[in-house]
């Protein structure tokens, strides 16, 4: 890698842009990781809003890193403040030597740059959300861009008045003459992706045919997404009554052949549980993308939480075979999203994707060639074959699926206790004989993870110290351990529950650490019930994500 | 005749149960559509949980036995995923009523493409004689020993005021007129629902107070929604008025259908997209 520009320019940078809500300000903090990205930087961006749609206050903490990255920093480099509270709430964020941009035709300070937004916006007769785009120019300038750069992001990610945002991009460009600039990298990291967009990517890409979604923060962009790709993708994408109505039309769409998806947070998928059971009993093939949030009950809409873990393990009544998944980072999120569809299908049970409101609506960069294309898992091809059985034994307990019409045969699916055809039954040889056909399953499911390199390993092996962490908080964790000169251990599979490989990684360690955003340290349980060791828990549970400085501090003083 | 369309589970309906002459007049029907050229397997049945649901183990078609409730919404998803197929949900009426009433609703607003027979005895049999929405509001069971009763729904005017292009009431002491019905619904493209009056020999035998005042309307236009609401109002499940049966109210109207069947949906599409939004974000 070489480095361009003096050497008192930064090769690492966060930027803080905040605003009211109806600002714009998570557009103005994607385009402000586009040029990160299109720098040469590795960009995250966490977004911190409020649930309403007109005002409150809105910001994006945008990263910028040498190396890949999946967290923010505390340290703000530079405060982009469209009105007075993001300076007055955030002004105390910044590093000593930050550079503030303030819209000084509402905000008053005594430091840093003043830009005439309105000003600017009027003067080019564009409507109040161009305010960022005047905001971003004079970021851009003072960041040391060259125009022509800029310009053609701007353009890039501004594909409606594109004109008119240049425009007023360039008067805040020319009017900013503040400079702390950032050197610019010969690599391209990367595309920019959020934990949604991996998610509905990675379905499709397994051979997704339905998604059906009410929505819910923080799972509705994958709706939205896949809404609006599914006159090119031919998905069908519908928003039914209720979450009750969502799983069970998904149910139906794969008793018919259609591999199908739903997508939901805590509240919808309490709705959907009975469905789920059902889909365990019927062995109905079904992927749920559970979205956490904070809760219990409706709890704190857009802020994040992974207090889901244990309900996403034992949700539904009675006893049946399900896989848990809970990626770290968008191109994790492509990858297991395709898994949870394929491995649903081959071994007809529910999946459940657990993600939460950091990785969802967090933005990731992700080099397109290590997104795996997914193969979509085949149906078998029943025709001239013998007598049809739903609900066949086999020697794995997988039956052959079927869909109608199959000439010649009927297919029974049934949720009530059954026999191989599917036809009700009560007796107690039935019932166990049943009972035992699914189980069977668990075995071949365990095998069929652990091929899948259930539990990533990062950081220092020779370590005496291990920091486990899971969902979104797996990037902090990386980069954090690598710092601290730590091991990181992230299980993606959290049922069945990837013993062996997590002792495995685990049983060389002194101390082990465990970051989770719940209360009671739900995995850190989970773990010692499987007999592996938590020497120390770190429960977060405000909502927020830990920032990556705080976390090393942590680990700084639990070392010592 | 069967022609090999009752599977050989054992029958526990009790004796007099009007589920039986549904049953067969469900048979008759697929034997009818059979000999006009539909495969037998082309047609899915899919049914709630209650008395009526065990329909799912005792006819030999395709089936689904889902959940208390949710026999409508999941029948919708298969609707979606293949248009090809003839969807039969056979529902209760505390099945669809009480637990399912906003599936149903939305499957009628939505004009989905299926048939939904109530099987409507007025009363929870399978867990011995509770209320239902529409049991008469004198209608006392063991969870209601004392209330002063609620008014029953009236659940073809409902599905009226919810848009549903077929309403029809069928009688199961009236086995041919349901079968028409039933077959007449099938037929219909988009939404059609059946409320069947329905028998229950256990904990609510109405056979004699039904046989006194059903009754087809000559005169009646199917096409006329004012004429379908006043005839639904004559009998508002209560203990009077006279209870027309047959088809109330028909329209043609756009069936719901959902972007790209499953059968017309291609891999390659998805993939080229994939690429497409990657090279969108370099």
């Amino acid at each position: 890698m070489h480095l361009q520009g003096d050497d008192y320019s930064m090769n690492e940078c966060s930027v803080l842009i905040g605003g009211k809500a109806g600002d714009g300000i998570n557009l103005a903090g994607q385009t402000i990781a586009r040029i990160f990205t299109s720098l040469g930087y590795y960009a995250y961006m966490y977004y911190d809003y409020p649930s309403l749609i007109r005002g409150g206050h809105n910001f994006s903490v945008i990263r910028a890193s040498t190396h890949p990255i999946g967290t923010h920093r505390s340290g703000i480099d530079i405060l982009l403040a469209m009105d007075p509270t993001t300076l007055r709430r955030h002004q105390n964020d910044c590093k000593r030597d930050a550079l503030i941009i303030y819209n000084s035709d509402i905000v008053r300070s005594d430091v840093g740059s003043g830009i005439p937004l309105k000003r600017i916006v009027e003067k080019n007769e564009g409507s109040a959300v161009m305010e960022n785009t005047a905001m971003i120019g004079a970021l851009a300038s003072a960041i040391g861009m060259e125009w022509e750069d800029f310009s053609s992001v701007l353009s890039h990610e501004m594909r409606k008045f594109t004109e008119k945002n240049r425009e007023i991009a360039r008067d805040a460009f020319q009017m900013q003459t503040e400079k702390k600039e950032l050197k610019r990298l010969q690599q391209s990291p990367g595309i920019l992706l959020s934990g949604n967009e991996a998610v509905s990517l990675g379905l499709l890409s397994a051979g997704l045919n339905g998604y059906i979604a009410y929505p819910m923060s923080p799972s509705t962009g994958i709706l939205h997404f896949m809404a609006g790709a599914s006159g090119d993708t031919g998905v069908q994408v519908f928003q039914p009554e209720s979450e009750i109505a969502v799983i069970t039309m998904a149910e139906g769409m794969a008793y018919a052949g259609a591999k199908a998806a739903v997508g939901t947070s805590g509240g919808g998928f309490c709705l959907m549980t009975e469905a789920l059971s059902m889909a365990g009993m019927a062995e109905i093939p079904i992927t749920i993308i559970l979205a956490q949030r904070s809760g219990p009950s409706t709890g704190t809409p857009t802020y994040t939480a992974q207090s889901d873990l244990l309900f996403a393990i034992h949700a539904g009544h009675g006893e049946f075979p399900r896989f848990v998944f809970a990626p770290g980072d968008a191109q994790q999120a492509f990858e297991w999203a395709g898994h949870a569809l394929s491995l649903s299908w081959q071994f007809q049970v529910p999946s459940i994707l657990m993600t939460d409101k950091t990785l969802a609506e967090g933005l990731y960069t992700v080099n397109p060639e290590l997104l795996a294309d997914h193969v979509p898992f085949p149906l078998p091809d029943l025709k001239g074959k013998a007598e049809y059985h739903r609900y066949a034994d086999t020697d794995d307990g997988v039956s052959l699926y079927a869909s109608p019409p199959l000439s010649g045969s009927v297919i029974k699916g049934n949720s009530k206790s059954h026999d191989e055809r599917g036809i009700s039954i009560d007796d107690g040889m039935g019932l166990s004989s049943m009972t035992r056909k699914q189980m069977k399953k668990i075995p071949l499911m365990e095998e069929a993870v652990s091929r899948l390199n259930p539990v990533r390993i990062s950081g220092n092996s020779d370590s005496d110290m291990c920091l486990i962490s899971w969902g979104s908080n797996a990037p902090l964790c990386r980069e954090a351990a690598n710092i601290v000169g730590i091991k990181s251990v992230q299980p993606v599979v959290m049922n069945p529950f990837p013993e062996a490989e997590l002792r495995a990684a685990t049983s060389q360690s002194h101390m082990t650490v465990l970051l989770e955003d719940n209360y009671s340290g739900q995995l850190a349980d989970i773990c010692e019930a499987h007999g592996i060791p938590v020497d120390i828990r770190l429960p977060r549970f405000d909502g927020r994500p830990f920032t990556l400085d705080q976390l090393v501090e942590d680990i700084w003083g639990l070392a010592e | 005749m069967t022609k090999g369309l009752i599977t050989d589970a054992q029958n526990t309906w009790c004796q007099g149960c009007g589920n039986f002459a549904i049953e067969h007049a469900i048979k008759d029907v697929i034997i009818r559509m059979e000999a006009e050229g539909t495969p037998r397997e082309k047609i899915v049945l899919v049914a709630g949980i209650g008395c009526h649901g065990k329909i799912a183990d005792y006819l030999k078609i395709n089936s689904f036995y889902s959940l208390h409730g949710r026999a409508v919404s999941f029948a919708t998803g298969i609707c979606m995923a293949n248009p090809d197929l003839h969807v039969i949900c056979c529902v209760g009426d505390g099945d669809t009523y009480a637990e399912g009433i906003a599936h149903l609703l939305f499957a009628a607003k939505r004009n989905v493409n299926m048939t939904v027979l109530v099987h409507n005895n007025r009363v929870y049999g399978l867990t011995k004689g509770q209320v239902t929405p529409t049991s008469p509001r004198e209608y006392h069971g063991k969870s209601n020993p004392y209330s002063s009763g609620e008014i029953a729904f009236n659940p073809l005017e409902l599905l009226l005021s919810a848009g549903c292009s077929f309403v029809a009431r069928g009688y199961t002491q009236r086995q041919d007129e349901l079968t028409g019905l039933i077959y007449d619904g099938m037929a219909h493209a988009g939404f059609s629902y059946i409320d069947i009056l329905q028998i229950c020999a256990s904990f609510l035998d109405k056979t004699e107070e039904y046989d006194g005042k059903v009754y087809a309307p000559d005169q009646h236009v199917p096409e006329d929604f004012d004429a379908a609401c006043r005839l639904v109002r004559e009998y508002s499940y209560g203990d009077s008025g006279k209870i027309a049966l047959g088809v109330i109210f028909r329209e043609e109207r756009e069936p719901f259908h959902v972007g790209t069947p499953l059968l017309q949906q291609e891999l390659a599409d998805k993939k080229s997209f994939i690429m497409r939004f990657i090279d969108g974000r370099r």
